[in-house]
């Protein structure tokens, strides 16, 4: 080291401070998380590249020996699937980020800061709702451009979209709150929770094409109405009770994760 | 004025069956580097956690300027900052980024973030990597936009986790010119470490922290004091000699720690220069085969070990125990 360091000197006293800004925090949060993800080159595969690649593999790869079974054009049947499936995906990678946040002890320098409580889980949320928006069009685009053909007028867009956004809050607040547990190790895993259990449901193949035994469990649980409600939108034909089903699920884990997400904000520190 | 910066009374912890802190008491006053000196385990973290609201004390009181760490948490977040064990800096962000996130953080007013984020870029030697990302920045770089991080808003107390583990010698005696400019500044500093030529150094006052209680505290020279007198140090070319040694009826030798990787035996003595030749008359007498002899003054780890090695090691089992203290302090 050759570096020598100025002398010190007084610093300016510091200027007057608000004492509470919490859009002002995860403002400031929401544009670090921005920062991370549209600088890794991991994070910008997991929200461009892989889902146009599963999009292309059900479609173009599996579609010719699915289509059939789903009663017209397998690409209609399957596209909401991949979205939630992607959305999922992509939002699972919040989970790292808090983890590695943990492990680092920038969560626990953020906590001795005079700032709005979890701001820095906020700012994973906004960043996350906002990147996955601009996945999901990707997605949608390329659909489109290999046939995918929605009947959905402009409330059923408005609807998907209201719809996605409540998908995404409680997919990366699930995420966020794992994070602040599992290892920065294990927090990679948790994108197979998106990754593996949609295809339990009836989002890639219709329940009834299962084994009996798998039928409980693939109507049941969430990514079915979860993706029913997507398709029932994008292909014009909303089911009100699917709807409701699907954003009790989704509300429900919101708040259990928000609620524990917070707590464990609070209580948990780097060592 | 005169009430302490930092002043901690009774302070508990225990994580489930085991107890942490057993009633820690510390008073740092304006302007005073203050070292919390201890082995892993000893409490050092947990007592940091609990001065920053990280951690709910059990039981005791602890304020930092005057505001209560339990009862006023926003009133001491606004006076502190803290620089954790590991440069918690972000390396997908530039140095400048990182000094301009945190100066958003603490509500300066949005005309002087960039203001301030330059000031501390200049002071801390990082305007030419002002605007490359932190992952190309080298330990001591991370290190030194850590502290710069720490000081945007200018804290009262800054709070240092062990601030130079695993940085060169070099990159580790510049940080400490820093803190020393701080504290001339009128900052306060308490600095946890288990350097004890970091505490030696640095600090106006240590306090060695073990099993969870305050062992012993003062200057470094007070401390020295407490363990009296100079020690013999004698090395040996084989065990056989080494075992035998004790018999030669030197005053002390008897009672000698015995360390059998390096084949020596040490022990005090009042008179050091006559135990040397006793011992080497002596041993030539018998034939026992002497490598060295040296006179050892006491430093702080001997004060450490003599505070904290025979609570945390049982010395009566033998000889390879005693070794663990100072492995824990590397």
């Amino acid at each position: 080291m050759t570096t020598t360091l100025a002398p010190a000197r007084p610093t300016a006293p510091a200027p007057v401070r608000a004492t509470r800004a919490p859009l002002r925090d995860v403002a400031t949060m929401t544009r670090r998380e921005a920062r991370r993800s549209l600088r890794s080159i991991d994070g910008l595969i997991t929200a461009f590249a892989l889902p146009v690649l599963i999009m292309t593999v059900f479609v173009v790869i599996f579609g010719g020996a699915i289509a059939g079974g789903t009663g017209g054009e397998y690409i209609d049947y399957v596209v909401p699937g991949v979205l939630i499936m992607c959305l999922g995906m992509n939002s699972a990678t919040a989970a790292t980020g808090v983890a590695q946040d943990m492990a680092t002890g920038t969560i626990d320098r953020f906590k001795t800061l005079p700032i709005f409580g979890p701001s820095a889980l906020w700012g994973h949320v906004v960043a996350s709702v906002v990147r996955n928006l601009a996945s999901a069009a990707v997605v949608l685009l390329v659909a489109l451009a290999y046939g995918f053909d929605p009947a959905a007028g402009l409330a059923g867009w408005l609807g998907f979209a209201g719809f996605a956004v409540l998908s995404v809050l409680t997919f990366t607040w699930l995420s966020v709150t794992l994070g602040l547990v599992l290892s920065v190790e294990a927090s990679m895993s948790v994108n197979m929770i998106f990754l593996f259990v949609p295809y339990l449901s009836s989002g890639f193949v219709p329940v009834d094409t299962m084994p009996d035994w798998l039928h409980g469990f693939a109507e049941h649980q969430p990514f079915t109405p979860i993706i029913e409600s997507v398709r029932g939108l994008l292909m014009g034909s909303p089911d009100a009770g699917t709807i409701v089903t699907a954003c009790v699920w989704l509300v429900g884990f919101l708040a259990a994760s928000v609620v524990a997400g917070g707590r464990l904000y609070r209580r948990r520190t780097a060592r | 004025m005169n009430d302490p910066m930092i002043a901690v009374r009774g302070l508990r912890k225990s994580y489930g069956r085991t107890a942490v802190l057993r009633g820690v008491d510390l008073a740092v006053r304006r302007g005073e580097i203050f070292a919390l000196l201890g082995p892993n385990g000893a409490g050092k973290t947990t007592t940091v956690n609990i001065l920053t609201t990280l951690v709910q004390p059990d039981g005791g009181t602890a304020t930092i300027a005057g505001a209560d760490v339990v009862k006023q948490p926003a009133a001491v977040r606004r006076s502190i900052a803290l620089t954790g064990q590991y440069a918690s800096v972000d390396e997908f962000q530039t140095g400048e980024e990182n000094l301009v996130m945190m100066a958003d953080l603490a509500h300066l007013p949005k005309r002087v973030v960039r203001r301030r984020a330059h000031e501390l870029l200049e002071r801390f030697d990082l305007t030419d990597a002002a605007r490359r990302r932190v992952g190309t920045y080298s330990g001591g770089m991370r290190r030194r936009l850590d502290l710069a991080i720490s000081l945007v808003a200018d804290p009262a107390v800054l709070v240092l986790d062990e601030p130079t583990t695993g940085l060169d010698p070099a990159s580790r005696s510049q940080l400490w010119e820093v803190v020393r400019g701080l504290a001339a500044d009128g900052t306060t500093i308490l600095l946890t470490t288990q350097y004890l030529e970091e505490a030696d150094r640095l600090a106006d006052t240590i306090a060695v922290l073990a099993q969870g209680t305050i062992a012993a505290r003062g200057t470094a020279e007070e401390l020295k004091t407490l363990v009296a007198g100079d020690h013999v140090r004698v090395t040996f070319d084989d065990a056989a000699s080494l075992a035998t040694a004790r018999e030669l009826g030197v005053v002390g030798l008897d009672a000698a720690e015995e360390d059998l990787r390096a084949l020596a035996l040490t022990f005090p003595s009042a008179e050091p220069v006559r135990a040397i030749r006793d011992v080497l008359d002596r041993a030539e007498s018998r034939g026992l085969a002497v490598a060295g002899v040296s006179v050892v003054k006491p430093t702080l780890d001997d004060v450490f070990l003599a505070l904290t090695g025979s609570a945390a090691t049982d010395r009566t089992t033998g000889t390879t125990d005693q070794t663990a203290p100072e492995e824990a302090l590397r």
